[in-house]
């Protein structure tokens, strides 16, 4: 629904339908009737639930501006962030059915637990290894080299889990690494002043990594950066097997 | 996770598929020939009887055949059915053997 200036007045009168989960692995969607108003974001809704309806909602979020990743949750059915997630978007007959993310459990109602999404940033090698000391002189990387192109179509991810929510070999294989941890290990796979290379591939090789994403392009669909995971796994899959093929895996 | 064992295994996939789609195109035209030249069974065990090219090309059909799909089960098994590790693994070796064993038993057939 797109709100023209002529009928705001009836916008603001008219309300949303609001189903929130509550509780945790087990519980129930809660209703709620919240006001509708003009650019109406998702998060503005969940905000106003807590602050005038149900100051127990748990959820989470900071920037409110697409920056700090952690207001993800499943809108209608698609992990998306909330905060730049317009009403007008995704309720077209004025229903919403909010839940958490997928795939991660449930710390309580809107809140899911981030800890194994990060652990698998730390076991895909996620950490920058560097090879020069303050002593050394800056590393000159040419802006147009086709590693450092590669490198700025990935490395604005903001860690919201979005991709990983989405992943359905996420869901199938609980191991695997996934689509964000595998694109911040390609990002640095492609950064010449990277020392770990070599443990990096090991890292991403098998099957609860590279080689176990299906190229079903969730991630890349709901990537709220734009980022394509899905092209950065190809490209670690390429990697792996040519390592492997020289006898370096 | 065993990242070089993993990895052989998945390049040996992708090189048995890209055979395999070489194999299934050779293959359709030659069926395809064979019906509508109206070739009688005779005619046809009369060019393969002893022809070690047609041998070599189907054994090495068969042979990308018994690699490729066991790779691929074992995935579907793992992430379908939940069954990983030693087992699933035993389980497809032995699958690959039939699938060889038969698949040169045919090819035998009609060479032989
Ligand atoms: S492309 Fe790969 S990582 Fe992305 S959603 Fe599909 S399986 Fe998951
Ligand atoms: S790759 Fe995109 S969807 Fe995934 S965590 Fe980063 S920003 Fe979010
Ligand atoms: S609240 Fe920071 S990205 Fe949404």
């Amino acid at each position: 629904m797109v709100i023209s200036p002529r009928d705001a007045d009836d916008a603001r009168m008219s309300t949303l339908d609001v189903r929130v989960w509550r509780g945790g692995a087990e519980g129930s969607f809660q209703s709620f009737e919240v006001p509708r108003h003009e650019s109406q974001t998702v998060l503005d809704v969940v905000t106003h639930i807590q602050r005038v309806l149900e100051p127990a909602l748990a959820y989470r979020f900071a920037c409110r501006v697409g920056m700090c990743g952690s207001c993800a949750m499943t809108v209608n059915g698609v992990a998306r962030w909330t905060c730049r997630t317009h009403v007008d978007q995704v309720a077209a007959d004025g229903s919403l059915e909010i839940a958490p993310l997928r795939n991660l459990p449930v710390i309580r109602d809107l809140v899911a637990d981030m800890r194994e999404f990060f652990h698998k940033w730390a076991a895909a090698r996620g950490a920058f290894a560097p090879t020069r000391t303050k002593r050394d002189d800056f590393a000159r990387v040419a802006p147009e080299s086709a590693a450092r192109r590669a490198i700025d179509a990935a490395i604005e991810c903001i860690g919201c889990g979005v991709c990983y929510g989405s992943c359905d070999v996420v869901t199938w294989n609980p191991d695997y690494l996934g689509p964000a941890a595998l694109n911040r290990a390609w990002t640095l796979v492609q950064d010449v002043r990277d020392g770990a290379r070599g443990e990096r591939l090991a890292a991403v090789a098998g099957d609860a990594g590279c080689q176990a994403c299906h190229t079903h392009l969730s991630c890349t669909e709901r990537c709220p950066k734009g980022i394509s995971p899905t092209a950065g796994i190809a490209g670690l899959k390429r990697a792996v097997a040519a390592a492997a093929l020289r006898g370096k895996l | 996770m065993r990242s070089r064992a993993e990895t052989w295994l998945w390049i040996a996939q992708r090189a048995s598929a890209a055979l395999l789609a070489l194999c299934v195109l050779v293959h359709l035209a030659t069926m395809i020939y064979a019906v509508r030249g109206g070739l009688s069974a005779a005619a046809i065990l009369g060019r393969t009887r002893g022809n070690v090219a047609w041998l070599a090309f189907y054994s090495t059909f068969v042979l990308a055949a018994t690699v490729h799909v066991p790779i691929g089960l074992r995935a579907a098994l793992g992430e379908w059915l939940g069954w990983r590790g030693r087992s699933r693994d035993a389980a497809l070796v032995a699958f690959a053997a039939l699938l060889a064993v038969l698949g040169m038993r045919a090819v035998l057939g009609v060479f032989a």
